[in-house]
């Protein structure tokens, strides 16, 4: 990713309503070529249908969709250059698996020979060569996984659009997925879009990740920078743990105006009688080993604070007086959340 | 005291009645509770089913008494040779494979395209309409169905008003049936659209397929063995009939006619019985056709 790169994807206020409400809300976004790029949510936030939307299976209400440059909103998903790993895989049952990977080869007319000769070396770069035959059925879902990448990749296209494709996964199966995704993209050198609802699986494979939340986006960043510095009380909580201070907390236990956060492993806790004793007071209230770490949560006057010891640290009694204290450069200031239209009429 | 008002106030396994006793000796006897659960329904089929059908080959091999008209109870081959070598029989048997072949046709020509708009296109609301609409006819009576094909096909009818009257015969006795026969066509063929998920239909876009591309490679494959399914129905259905064809037939001849005329006025039970070996026949042969396509499990 350099600054000359060009822009692979660019959405301007793009919209889906459905009735009345808008599934994705005045959506900007420029994604660029060759990079890893994740949309990150909880389920109802609108990852989908932006991801829908780009590959054409849906239509925006309003805003343009640029591929390359070229708008392509009211093209058909046959007419864009992107493909699509599907959730549920969608590989068709009644094709063995390289009869499915060379259906897009079918459909662009390539020859016999060369198709199958496209499709082996596909399957070979999925470890799959030994499954030609199969059908789908006959597969486990990891395989299918495989089978579906190596449909989509086969064709070639600019960019490839993954719905949540490890969601079906088990832990194990999707670590090791995740690693070969990112070998995969890396590879290929193509762009990735990649939708999740894991923060950690969005931190791991991105170069840069979209928190949406509510139809909106609420930060486009690093993954370093969306942990360190999350813009809106949303991503504080959703990526990683988080204290949050709202205004009123904020300015009794900080002396701030705003709203602020400090993540756990920021704070530092020592025993209330010590010399070097914190900015804030609290009561020990629970303390759970983690393996690494301890997480011991604080009661800090009407609000708990979590913090992140680590392992070795002293132990700690229950309804231990201790204070808190932490480097003015790890205390954020966050943003009102970006609400949508809808939500903020309601309010 | 504490202590018995503990044991008391315990909630006590629910006491074991003859009900109760029963129900765990066939929980235990699994096999056996299989075997009395399935007795009924199995001697019914037996006795209503497979005796009534090996009855009837037995009195195709009979014949009539010319004189008498009384069933004579001696074995011969003739009522077969009648109906393998007489003309009639083979003009009548082509004539009732043509019909139902073309009422089979035109109805999953139909079937396809409305079961994908049930499906796939119409949003929930019109879609039950849809089903509704379709399995309106089947909560009608048969003969007032026929009747009402009738009085649209018929000279003078509704469709002669308009110049287009087929009259009766052999096109309205198609018609006829491919109406009376349709919604068992459209509901196997539109739940046969309802299990291919759309996630398929958009891969396929994805790929580059456009809307016929699609069609033919992803959705019709399928859709097949529904296709099948509803077939067999509209197929072995029509093969049967012989009362539309009395009412908009004209004086056409189906099989069901033939065998009809000859249990009734004919009077000859053991031609009769011969003659429904061809219908019996031709479905064998069609479900054994078939039977590869996976249809036989989409029923």
């Amino acid at each position: 990713m350099t600054e000359t790169a060009a822009t692979a994807i660019s959405l301007r206020g793009v919209e889906r309503r459905f009735g009345d409400v808008a599934a994705v809300d005045g959506v900007d976004l420029d994604i660029t070529e060759g990079e890893f790029f994740s949309m990150l949510g909880p389920s109802g936030s609108g990852k989908t249908t932006v991801l829908r939307l780009i590959a054409g299976f849906d239509e925006p209400t309003a805003g343009t969709i640029e591929l390359s440059g070229k708008p392509v909103q009211r093209l058909a998903s046959y007419d864009r250059d992107v493909n699509t790993v599907f959730q549920d895989y969608a590989l068709f049952p009644h094709l063995n698996v390289i009869e499915n990977v060379e259906f897009g080869l079918r459909i662009r007319k390539v020859s016999k020979s060369r198709r199958r000769q496209l499709a082996r070396e596909a399957l070979d770069r999925m470890r799959l060569g030994a499954f030609e035959r199969r059908r789908p059925s006959e597969l486990s879902g990891g395989q299918r996984q495989r089978v579906a990448l190596a449909r989509a990749i086969v064709v070639d296209p600019k960019v490839l659009l993954l719905d949540e494709p490890l969601g079906a996964l088990d832990k194990k199966l999707r670590e090791q997925m995740q690693v070969e995704l990112k070998d995969l993209q890396r590879n290929l050198g193509i762009t990735f879009v990649f939708v999740t609802h894991d923060q950690e699986e969005a931190l791991t494979l991105s170069d840069r990740i979209a928190v949406f939340s509510d139809g909106k986006i609420q930060q486009v960043d690093t993954p370093e920078n969306l942990y360190r510095a999350p813009a809106t009380e949303f991503v504080a909580s959703f990526v990683g743990t988080s204290n949050l201070f709202d205004e009123e907390h904020s300015q009794r236990l900080l002396g701030l105006n705003g709203m602020y956060t400090i993540r756990p492993e920021n704070l530092r806790v020592s025993s209330a009688g010590d010399e070097h004793a914190g900015r804030l007071t609290g009561t020990v209230r629970n303390r759970m080993f983690i393996g690494a770490n301890h997480r011991t949560i604080i009661d800090v006057d009407d609000i708990e604070v979590s913090v992140l010891e680590p392992a070795d640290s002293p132990s700690r009694s229950l309804g231990e007086q201790v204070s808190l204290d932490f480097n003015e450069s790890d205390v954020r200031r966050l943003r009102a959340d970006e609400q949508s239209a809808a939500h903020v009429a309601l309010d | 005291m504490s202590q018995s008002s503990n044991t008391d106030s315990r909630i006590q396994p629910p006491p074991r009645t003859a009900g109760r006793r029963l129900s765990s000796f066939f929980g235990s006897h699994k096999r056996l509770s299989l075997t009395v659960l399935l007795a009924a329904p199995l001697a019914w089929l037996i006795l209503i089913y497979i005796i009534a059908l090996l009855l009837l080959l037995v009195t195709a091999f009979w014949s009539t008494d010319s004189f008498t008209g009384q069933v004579v109870q001696d074995w011969t081959l003739s009522n077969f040779q009648a109906v393998f070598t007489e003309a009639l029989y083979r003009a009548v048997t082509v004539r009732t494979l043509l019909i139902a072949v073309s009422v089979t046709v035109i109805d999953v020509l139909i079937a396809l395209p409305v079961g994908y708009f049930m499906s796939k296109v119409a949003g929930p609301r019109l879609r039950g309409a849809l089903v509704v609409a379709f399995l309106m006819p089947l909560w009608a009576a048969y003969l007032v169905k026929a009747y009402a094909w009738r009085t649209i096909v018929s000279p003078h009818g509704l469709l002669d008003s308009i110049g287009a009257s087929p009259g009766l015969g052999i096109a309205a006795t198609i018609i006829t049936m491919s109406y009376i026969w349709l919604p068992y066509v459209v509901m196997p063929v539109y739940t046969g659209f309802e299990r291919i998920p759309n996630s398929l239909i958009e891969a396929a876009g994805d790929l580059g397929a456009k809307g016929w591309k699609t069609f033919t490679a992803v959705i019709i494959p399928l859709v097949w063995p529904s296709v099948i399914a509803g077939s067999i129905f509209s197929f072995s259905l029509t093969l049967g009939d012989y009362i539309a064809v009395q009412i908009v037939g004209g004086s056409q001849q189906l099989l069901g006619t033939l065998i009809y005329s000859n249990v009734g006025t004919g009077g000859n039970m053991p031609l009769a019985a011969a003659t429904a070996f061809i219908p019996i026949a031709v479905i064998l042969i069609y479900l054994t056709a078939v039977r590869r396509t996976g249809a036989l499990k989409n029923l």
